[in-house]
């Protein structure tokens, strides 16, 4: 049952004692559930969705494609391990298709950007090349839509 | 000119809807939580809009069929099979333009002067209306909380007279949520099996029925031959706005409906026709996550109305709770335009739904988690206010 998992990832703040009611179930399970989920590390941890574009913050984010040497013995896991540690990366995942690792970076500027990926991904022996791509807008986010839909239904019986 | 005494009498004398101002007011006002509504919140799944649209792409534009394409009929009768274990020949299939027509139809097809029709209330406000254009007489039987809103065999034994036409038999029901088993079918069935009373079965919530499939009335023994279920896409399938249902029952009666509907209407429309056949064919997955969507919230809106005070039985089917307010000492009308003014969310007063419910408000729950938790905080804090 995912159900716990799906509410949750859609809603980290949903009281334990709400997500019993939805679940129908005992507020004791689902803080038991929860726990080993956590213990498991099938929950990594809780986090909010930021619009920072609504906000006076400078910031600035892209996605850079990396195509990489495999190493002989540890394939990607050496090189994503240093690109996992700068702290500027956001996410970090190996890919199939044209390249090899998409790596998300947020920033002040586009100049912090464009020299971190000089200065830091660019440099690392392995990586063969980068494409940054710059995020100009964001429409939806973890399965919410920035821009909420005002409810069309008007009839009532 | 003065149209006062040329309009038609029946017309002009059919009650207004009392409600659409206020949810005219409630639709100008900002931040207003609707849970007023009564269609799903969810977009049509896309296989079934994508039906549509190859439809359009391919200039199937033209009527149908006068009962429906073919095709779709052949899947109704399937679907009903497969689902209710209803079976019926696809003669005796009629496709409308949403559960609406097939209920029109029907009165229409069963209803001289003076006959009477005896509907359940709390009730949907059509069906009275209906039956006064048609000349019949509507005879409410009222259903009670203490009976979770199911119809009541001695109440439908003691208003059946010798003018009793038809029973109009709405579960799951709207406004109260009221279901009924298979046991309390049996009940009814008892009460009708030695009579000629016709039932109009209006099914159109059957899918979204908690904690156990729906049991048609049509499937009990004998009723087949004295029932008329109405159906359609609206509910389990969130197509509210193609406007298509269907009407399946005695060949008989279906023959005169479809004779009404030749003349009224031609043909439900054709784009909604082949998005329908897609819906029946491959959706069953699609409509069931529909429902255990709707049981989840359910279940949190029930347990909250609860726990604020609003005492509400638990509602078996549809998407609709129906708490009593009678602890507040308010009527329904003074309690729901409070709740829309002081905190910006609607509800329907349930004497929209018959006098029988004054007393009650009936909340839809076809609206986001978000939506549903939120709009019970500002109840919990209107109750404590007033």
């Amino acid at each position: 049952m995912y159900e716990l998992l799906k509410l949750l990832e859609h809603n980290a703040r949903y009281s334990t004692a709400q997500l019993a009611t939805m679940l129908g179930t005992t507020e004791a399970e689902v803080q038991a559930a929860i726990a080993q989920y956590e213990k498991e590390g099938v929950i990594r941890g809780y986090t909010t969705i930021v619009d920072w574009e609504k906000t006076e913050r400078e910031y600035v984010s892209a996605r850079i494609e990396l195509k990489v040497v495999p190493e002989k013995n540890r394939g990607f896991e050496e090189v994503a391990e240093q690109i996992s540690r700068f702290e500027e990366v956001r996410s970090l995942r190996l890919m199939s298709g044209g390249y090899d690792l998409a790596v998300t970076v947020v920033g002040k500027t586009f100049r912090d950007i464009a020299s971190f990926v000089a200065y830091r991904l660019a440099s690392l022996e392995s990586v063969q090349s980068t494409a940054t791509h710059f995020i100009l807008r964001t429409y939806k986010e973890n399965g919410v839509v920035t821009e909420q839909s005002k409810d069309e239904r008007g009839v009532v019986l | 000119m003065d149209y006062s005494n040329i309009l038609s009498r029946r017309a002009m004398e059919l009650k207004p809807s009392g409600i659409r101002k206020f949810f005219n007011a409630a639709s100008e006002m900002d931040d207003v939580i609707s849970l007023g509504v009564g269609e799903p919140d969810f977009r049509t799944p896309w296989c079934i809009r994508k039906a549509g649209i190859d439809s359009l792409d391919k200039g199937k534009t033209w009527y149908t069929a006068n009962t429906g394409l073919a095709a779709l009929r052949e899947e109704i009768t399937r679907y009903l099979y497969r689902r209710f274990e209803l079976e019926y020949d696809v003669k005796d299939v009629l496709v409308t333009v949403g559960g609406s027509e097939a209920i029109d139809i029907c009165v229409r097809s069963l209803i001289n002067p003076g006959d009477e029709v005896l509907i359940p209330e709390p009730c949907f406000v059509a069906y009275a209306p209906i039956v006064d254009l048609s000349g019949g007489k509507s005879v409410p039987i009222v259903t009670c909380e203490e009976d979770e809103f199911r119809l009541n065999s001695q109440a439908l034994r003691k208003a059946i007279t010798p003018k009793t036409k038809l029973l109009i038999f709405p579960f799951p029901n709207n406004p109260t949520g009221g279901i009924m088993r298979r046991e309390h079918l049996e009940k009814i069935v008892a009460v009708l099996k030695d009579t000629d009373i016709v039932v109009l079965s209006d099914e159109i919530y059957a899918e979204l029925t908690y904690g156990g499939r729906h049991v048609s009335i049509a499937s009990m023994p004998g009723m087949k031959e004295k029932t008329v279920v109405v159906n359609g896409f609206s509910k389990a399938y969130a197509m509210t706005g193609w406007r298509l249902g269907y009407a399946a029952g005695p060949s008989q009666v279906m023959e005169v409906m479809n004779k009404i509907h030749q003349y009224a209407i031609m043909c439900a429309p054709t784009t909604s026709q082949y998005a329908a056949i897609e819906a029946l064919k491959s959706c069953d997955e699609e409509i069931e996550a529909m429902a255990a969507e709707y049981n989840m919230r359910r279940r949190v809106i029930v347990e909250g109305l609860n726990r604020i005070g609003l005492k509400c039985f638990d509602p078996g089917g549809a998407f609709y709770a129906f708490p009593s307010i009678k602890s507040t000492g308010m009527t329904s009308q003074d309690f729901c335009e409070g709740l829309l003014h002081s905190k910006r969310v609607a509800v329907v007063p349930g004497d929209a739904f018959g006098e029988s419910g004054e007393g009650f408000i009936r909340i839809s729950y076809a609206s986001s988690m978000d939506h549903i938790l939120t709009a019970l905080e500002r109840m919990e804090a209107y109750l404590q206010e007033i």
